[in-house]
């Protein structure tokens, strides 16, 4: 009769003292959820590209480096870095817009910036990268061919606006999207010139998303992307209320609300010219 | 409103008081106003003539205070006083099941057939509130009662055919009665090719097929105590539903319980019953046998229940008292996935029920006072706790894309209140009601999402932040005999706040393709409903009946709109020739044009028609069976007529001759 009334509390008492707490203080691995890119060898120094995915596709790519001394094979801390990405064409050459790089938030060993791929070649050929770093006072630097891949979807859009300049866009969040309302972040740089992609500040992107395999459905509540000066991107409400393929169409306009590129989706037009693409 | 809370209140207390007068003379019956329909496949009719083989939604039919809404040829929707299933209270004996179909295409009626059943117990208003809380009212499907009678073998097999749509069904059922122990197995299949309306129109998409199986057991332990297991098993398949842009693939339920009886002799408490059950619901909704579609979509949903009830019976001095201890927990889940036309891109998917879960318990009291010979006060009270979760978090995250607020659970508190005076004289019947009820929004009035209404052609958003729909409740009713001539009048009148209902959201773009926009659930203040129908009968001589009914039905918003399905004058009349072998009936059934219809919720000005039916029965007897027969032509006249129950218009059934053959062998 008792023990009717023992062996739930000795089995509760078990499965309690079974759960251990994980909180080991193991050997931390600063790249932990990050897959290798590439290995760049340059004499006494390996430097380490990862990200996400393991490689790199058109768009925005966040990117954390590593860079180990192969004589002590240990990984500098202290080092500081810079980088030129290069898209070489038939005619001419081309960088694309990218953030400096820093030391990765609450990181020892780890930097971190991103380069936003505009274009590639169909097998992935093109564009090479060249990282220039300091290590103790003493300079070097290294320049390697890169595989960029094609993303599936258009992430980024580069155009030219109504007031002659050329603009690269490209889609950051959201990155897992979901049937909610997802933070939408974009990034918005301005071609100066070849080399030059300097952040486009306080226009704004009005956002019009649609379904056009559900006859342009659109969804409620969405809110036009905004300037945010803390870290440079752009911010709207983005809802989605399916999984699918959604077109994001899009309309820049400048600090006075001059349209700079793209068009009011209507009955009779069916999308924006300006636009990014969107799957889950 | 408190007003009348209190005065209901008031009537409960002083019924109460008078429980101390003591007076030998205890009425045994307790006189029910809900109507019971009784499904004797057995007998003869005497009043209204059915087929031996009718389904459920024929039996509902029939009843002057239920109006089927029709979608297809099966599986129509119960509506009582000019409200539909959000709105009542539909058990199986007492247990609480839920359709798993968004688009309300698997009302609860049509997972049982007539075989399952003993009766129908229908309840207008808060008379109908005794197994959840409803503001129109309640219908409980009874399940036979268990029989310890000792009769022995028993079986029967029924057979039927109509020549509209080569409709075939058939019965069979088997019986072993003990004293101590029964059991009973009973199967049914049905299925119908598509009917052709007036004018021999085929109605395309109205098919069905379906068969139901059920068993049921029972053990008596001794002279006071029994135990009563009893499972059913439906299954639909190839259902039509010419009103709608989707067919059904699959409708299949589960249903099982378990009871104890406790019949003590001698003793104020006159039965205690207390039940365990579950049921399974599994609905896929199917487009593959429509040529044309916008997209092909699939719609699966399932629901499952899991609920106890405990009811006690007590009897004391002039009072009767009805206990009824309830709970239970329903999962609703229901998503679609839309397959793309263009194969680069991915298929679409979403919740339309996101995973909700409903607890419910409550508890339900009923005083029957007696107080004198002729008149009886009867009250009672319903006290319930419901709680909604949504289980899925995307669930939660779709609905903030419309609503500000989404709490992941909701809990309600609600109260029904009712308080009926009866009088009954040789000659004439009286009795005066009262009631307040409140209810819980249901799952797509909640928590659907994008649920389409090919009615008004909108698509639905649910909204959980909606509050208790309330209603306060008047009703009448009157009966005087005059010899060989009977006239009623039956009326009731709800006022209902917070009514809830769908409300156009401008700017916000349908989902379904061609749709007209979205429609998300809100309120209107209030909305008023009334009905009212006058019965007659005369009895010619013993052989020779007529009876006849007029009703007329009233439903507005405080915008001054007409509510949608609002039955609009209706009549029937009936022209009875019985003896104990034969009887005959010739029935008109008619409705007045629909002149104050909603266009907002889609519907327009369906004309007015009549249609004649006959309807005729012989009974054979024999020394090892009898054999009973039915047979006649419905809408003798081949109308081509569609009333304003029918969604979207579509038309009923023309001419139809059927003939039902039931043998049961003892």
């Amino acid at each position: 009769m008792k023990l009717k009334y023992l062996l739930p509390i000795a089995f509760i008492a078990l499965f309690f003292s079974c759960s251990t707490d994980n909180d080991d203080d193991a050997i931390v691995n600063e790249t932990e959820g990050l897959e290798l890119i590439q290995t760049i060898i340059n004499n006494n120094q390996t430097i380490e590209l990862y990200n996400e995915k393991g490689m790199f596709e058109t768009g925005y790519n966040l990117v954390s480096l590593r860079i180990k001394d192969n004589t002590t094979d240990s990984y500098i801390e202290d080092a500081t870095l810079s980088w030129m990405p290069m898209m070489q064409m038939p005619t001419m050459e081309h960088s694309s817009p990218k953030s400096t790089i820093t030391k990765a938030l609450g990181k020892d060993t780890v930097y971190e910036g991103f380069i936003i791929y505009q274009m590639t070649n169909t097998d992935a050929s093109g564009w090479s990268l060249t990282l220039n770093y300091t290590i103790d006072g003493t300079d070097y630097s290294v320049t390697e061919t890169i595989s960029v891949f094609q993303y599936e979807n258009q992430n980024t859009a580069t155009f030219m606006s109504s007031d002659g300049s050329n603009y690269i866009l490209a889609l950051i969040e959201p990155k897992d999207p979901s049937i909610a309302v997802n933070e939408m972040k974009v990034g918005l740089f301005k071609m100066e010139n070849m080399m030059t992609f300097p952040v486009v500040e306080d226009y704004t992107i009005a956002l019009d998303p649609r379904m056009p395999g559900m006859g342009n459905h659109s969804s409620p509540n969405n809110t036009d992307l905004t300037y945010n000066n803390a870290d440079n991107f752009y911010y709207g409400d983005l809802s989605l209320t399916m999984t699918g393929y959604w077109k994001l169409n899009l309309k820049l306009m400048n600090t006075n609300d001059d349209v700079l590129k793209g068009e009011d989706v209507t009955e009779e037009n069916e999308s924006s010219s300006l636009y990014l693409e969107l799957e889950f | 409103m408190k007003m009348l809370i209190t005065v209901i209140l008031c009537l409960l207390l002083s019924s109460l008081g008078f429980a101390q007068d003591n007076n030998k003379e205890i009425k045994k019956d307790t006189t029910k106003l809900e109507e019971v329909l009784v499904l004797s496949r057995r007998k003869l009719s005497n009043h209204r003539q059915e087929k031996t083989l009718s389904s459920i939604d024929d039996y509902l039919e029939k009843s002057n205070k239920v109006t089927m809404i029709k979608r297809g040829n099966y599986a129509w929707e119960p509506t009582i006083n000019n409200m539909a299933s959000e709105r009542l209270v539909v058990t199986i004996d007492g247990m609480q099941i839920f359709g798993a179909c968004t688009d309300k295409m698997d009302p609860i009626t049509s997972y049982v057939d007539v075989s399952n059943l003993e009766k129908v117990t229908i309840g207008s208003g808060q008379e109908g509130t005794e197994n959840g809380h409803a503001i129109g009212g309640g219908i409980d499907l009874k399940l036979p009662s268990s029989k310890f009678n000792g009769s022995g073998f028993k079986s029967g097999l029924d057979l039927g055919y109509e020549t509209n749509g080569n409709y075939k069904a058939t019965g069979l059922d088997l019986e072993y009665t003990g004293n101590k122990f029964f059991i009973s197995a009973d199967g049914i299949y049905r299925k119908s090719d598509n009917y052709d309306a007036g004018g021999n129109e085929e109605i395309l998409y109205s098919q069905f097929e379906k068969y139901n199986i059920s068993l049921q057991s029972g053990y008596k332990f001794s002279e006071t105590q029994s135990i009563d297991a009893n499972v059913i098993y439906d299954k639909a398949t190839d259902v039509g539903y010419p009103a709608l842009p989707m067919d059904v693939s699959l409708a299949e339920a589960l249903i099982a319980s378990l009871t104890h009886y406790y019949k003590p002799e001698g003793k104020a408490l006159k039965s205690l019953e207390t039940k365990l059950y579950f049921n399974t619901i599994t609905h896929i909704m199917d487009d593959t046998k429509r040529p044309v579609v916008a997209i092909r979509m699939d719609m699966p949903g399932w629901s499952d229940t899991y609920g106890f009830y405990s009811k006690a019976n007590v009897v004391k001095n002039k009072h009767h008292f009805t206990f009824n201890f309830n709970g239970f927990y329903n999962k609703s889940l229901a998503e679609m996935t839309m397959f793309s036309n263009n194969p680069d891109e991915p298929d679409m998917f979403m919740y339309t029920w996101p995973d909700i879960r409903t607890l419910y318990s409550g508890i339900f009291i009923k005083d029957d006072f007696h107080f004198s010979v002729h008149e009886t006060l009867a009250s009672s009270i319903h006290l319930g706790y419901h709680n909604n979760k949504i289980a899925k978090e995307v669930g939660v995250q779709s609905l903030e894309i419309f609503h500000d607020t989404v709490d992941e659970q909701n809990n309600r508190f609600l109260v029904s209140l009712a308080s009926t005076y009866q009088l009954k004289k040789e000659n004439y019947n009286l009795s005066l009601g009262l009631g307040y009820g409140e209810r819980a929004p249901s799952v797509s009035e909640g928590y659907g999402f994008y649920l389409f209404n090919s009615s008004d052609n909108y698509d639905y958003i649910g909204n959980p932040n909606l509050k208790d729909e309330k209603a306060l409740e008047a009703n009448f009713s009157f009966k005087q005999k005059f010899n060989d001539f009977e006239i009623g009048l039956e009326s009731s009148y709800f006022h209902i706040m917070d009514y809830i209902i769908g409300e156009i959201a401008p700017d916000v773009s349908s989902m379904t393709i061609g749709a007209n926009g979205v429609r998300i659930y809100t309120a209107l203040d209030y909305a008023s409903i009334f009905n009212t129908y006058v019965n007659s009968s005369y009895k010619i001589s013993e052989r020779f009946a007529i009876n006849g009914t007029v009703g007329y039905n009233y439903g507005k918003g405080n915008d001054g709109e007409n509510l949608p399905l609002i039955k609009p004058f209706s009549y029937f009349a009936e022209f009875n020739y019985n003896t104990p072998k034969f009887n005959a009936a010739l029935q008109l059934d008619g409705n007045g044009n629909q002149s104050n219809y909603s266009s907002q919720y889609g519907e327009n000005e369906t004309a007015d028609y009549a249609i004649l039916n006959l309807n005729l029965g012989n009974v054979f007897y024999n020394k090892i069976w009898k054999t009973v027969v039915k047979y006649g032509v419905e809408n003798i006249l081949d109308t081509k007529y569609s009333t304003y129950a029918d969604w979207n218009n579509f038309p009923r059934q023309g001419r139809n001759f059927y003939v039902n053959l039931s043998y049961i062998f003892k």
